[in-house]
């Protein structure tokens, strides 16, 4: 029982550290000490970490190096984005918004199981560059395609001439021109974007926390730390690595949507391996399978860059440095020590206090 | 009736028979011991009766169910666990939930249960951990509950194995080399535990082992196998005393 406690306290720290960096940043912009720069970095940082959160599902829980985290980005992204601009002003933006997340989710969800299934087959650096290809195979495909929509319905080619559409037809996605315009469909609610995000954010925590901490996650669990054991004792080892890749392709496509809807010109060169990379390497800094280790490295690396502008050329250099430092600092042998010594010094202080 | 028959189990791998016509009767409640030396083909027994192996030939029935090439999931949701010679725990998860893992699918609820908290989850992972406390309170690893399995002392990793199968409620429990790397006096309680498994779960206990002490002293029956076939088999103390056996580990 007591193990239990732990965990659900480990859960509700996690909440709180979002809960009160939204505050702080809440502060920060209503006194005036947040630059419009910064204000504009508040939600592709909720984009980003919940892309973190739900690449480390596969990547620290079920073992899997995935690089094509980008691609389901992409997918729910653009789906999403469709589905506003297609209904449009039927639906006042609030439950529309919603509805584009749930179809973002699922869209993205179908891509991680069709993805998924054959893919799950191949171990290791197989399923790297498998799912690596797939991330490029998404861009290039979305890369290519118009849609419009008129009255008899809506209409899908690959060149830019071949899409006849009825007087009063409006294309909506336009190749590399990607779709524009989403984010004045939601004008209304811009202000709450980050407040959207911050909510979202908390789902994907609770999502992925409780999954991790159940039944499901435990076989996830050990389906990683040892196959051949976990299908001794009667679990679908298969079955549950699909489970971890769709749920995570799922959260990932809710990022996207996140995305899409925030930025007034949606462009899928956004959407390379660079960011799966990106992404990958907040999740590999803040620590596999730490959750708040993401969280935390998510946003210290992506406020980063923006925060070293004043050094102009040398920023990435800087930027470099810093991630060596906390490789360094969350791995290496003697910093694991050192820091060991530190919390133990700060336990013991602790119960004297309380004494006194 | 026989917990586990096995009738003319074969398999070649190319042009080698590692195992050829192996023939097998456990009754309920033995305590079977299978040894033989290096290469004897007593591994790619346990991998054809856990499904790991399909056998070229043969049957295998489980309590009268034939298992017979099914796969590994399967047949241990029919009733067969296993150990491993090398040891294969989830070291990553803590002692209680390489136990609670076990119970996969004899506690079961589903993954949406489990994200939303619904009322069976906390229910059941109340009874798991319980029941895994349980187990573990037998194997004397209570106390590790919260250790991280691969932090555990050898002998106590080899227990967690036990106990670990224990959980998915077989009928028929197997034993790859259980006192592998193991000093005399943990030798000493590894027999107690096995003996006190038997007994306390009623369980029927296949295992394959080299220590000649541990086979002496707690197997009821045994087989030998030498070269993929059966060189001898019945009870321990005549076994063990057959020139043919003692040829077979000793040369002439």
């Amino acid at each position: 029982m007591k193990k239990m406690n732990k965990t659900t306290k480990n859960n509700f720290i996690n909440y709180g550290l979002v809960l009160v960096l939204f505050a702080v940043a809440q502060t920060l912009s209503a006194t005036g000490n947040l630059s419009n720069l910064l204000q504009g970095l508040l939600v592709p940082l909720c984009v980003y970490t919940i892309a973190s959160i739900s690449l480390n599902l596969v990547v620290g829980f079920s073992g899997e190096l995935s690089l094509g985290h980008a691609g389901f980005m992409c997918v729910g992204a653009y789906s999403s984005a469709l589905f506003s601009n297609v209904v449009g002003d039927a639906l006042p933006s609030v439950p529309r918004l919603i509805l584009a997340i749930l179809v973002g989710a699922a869209v993205a969800a179908v891509f991680g199981i069709l993805i998924g299934v054959p893919v799950l087959r191949l171990r290791g650096d197989y399923l790297a560059i498998v799912t690596l290809a797939f991330g490029e195979i998404i861009k290039n495909l979305v890369n290519i395609l118009y849609v419009g929509v008129d009255e008899n319905g809506i209409h899908v080619t690959t060149n830019s001439s071949g899409l006849k559409l009825a007087a009063g037809g409006k294309k909506i996605m336009k190749g590399a021109l990607g779709i524009s315009g989403t984010s004045t469909l939601y004008k209304d609610i811009k202000p709450y974007f980050f407040l959207i995000g911050v909510i979202l954010i908390l789902i994907t925590l609770f999502i992925v926390q409780n999954l991790v901490h159940s039944r499901s996650g435990r076989a996830i669990m050990a389906a990683r730390d040892n196959r051949i054991a976990a299908e001794s004792i009667g679990i679908n080892v298969t079955k549950y690595k699909l489970l971890a890749f769709t749920v995570s392709a799922a959260l990932a496509g809710v990022a996207g949507v996140l995305y899409a809807h925030n930025i007034s010109m949606l462009k899928v060169s956004i959407f390379d391996y660079n960011l799966s990379i990106m992404i990958l390497v907040y999740v590999v800094l803040g620590g596999i399978g730490s959750i708040r280790g993401s969280i935390i490295a998510t946003i210290v690396l992506y406020a980063l860059p923006e925060m070293l502008r004043g050094f102009s050329t040398y920023r990435m250099l800087i930027y470099a440095i810093v991630l060596i430092i906390m490789m360094l600092f969350n791995w290496a042998p003697a910093a694991i020590d050192w820091r060991k010594r530190v919390l133990e010094k700060i336990h013991n202080k602790l119960p004297k206090k309380e004494a006194a | 009736m026989a917990m586990l028959e096995v009738n003319h189990l074969s398999i070649s791998f190319g042009g080698l028979h590692a195992v050829d016509n192996f023939n097998l009767n456990i009754e309920k409640g033995c305590l079977y011991g299978l040894i033989g030396p290096n290469g004897a083909g007593k591994t790619t027994v346990f991998n054809l009766l856990t499904g790991v192996y399909k056998p070229t030939e043969g049957i295998i029935r489980l309590d009268g169910q034939d298992i017979t090439g099914k796969n590994t999931i399967d047949i241990n949701k029919a009733g067969v666990a296993r150990t491993f010679q090398n040891i294969r725990l989830f070291r990553q998860l803590s002692v209680l939930d390489n136990v609670k893992a076990g119970f996969h699918n004899h506690h079961p609820y589903s993954t949406f249960t489990g994200i939303f908290r619904l009322p069976k989850y906390f229910k059941t992972e109340k009874e798991m951990t319980s029941r895994a406390m349980e187990i573990l309170k037998v194997f004397d690893l209570d106390k590790e509950a919260d250790y991280l399995a691969g932090n555990l002392p050898y002998g106590k990793q080899r227990k967690l194995e036990i106990a670990r199968a224990m959980a998915t409620e077989p009928k028929l429990l197997l034993l790859d080399e259980p006192a592998a790397g193991m000093n005399p006096n943990e030798t000493q309680e590894l027999m107690d535990t096995i003996r006190f498994v038997r007994d306390h779960f009623d369980m029927t206990i296949l295992l394959i082992e080299h220590d000649m002490k541990l086979v002496g002293g707690i197997c009821e029956e045994l087989t030998v196998l030498n070269f993929g076939q059966v060189l001898c088999q019945g009870e321990t103390s005549a076994v063990l005393n057959d020139p043919a056996v003692i040829t077979a580990y000793l040369g002439e």
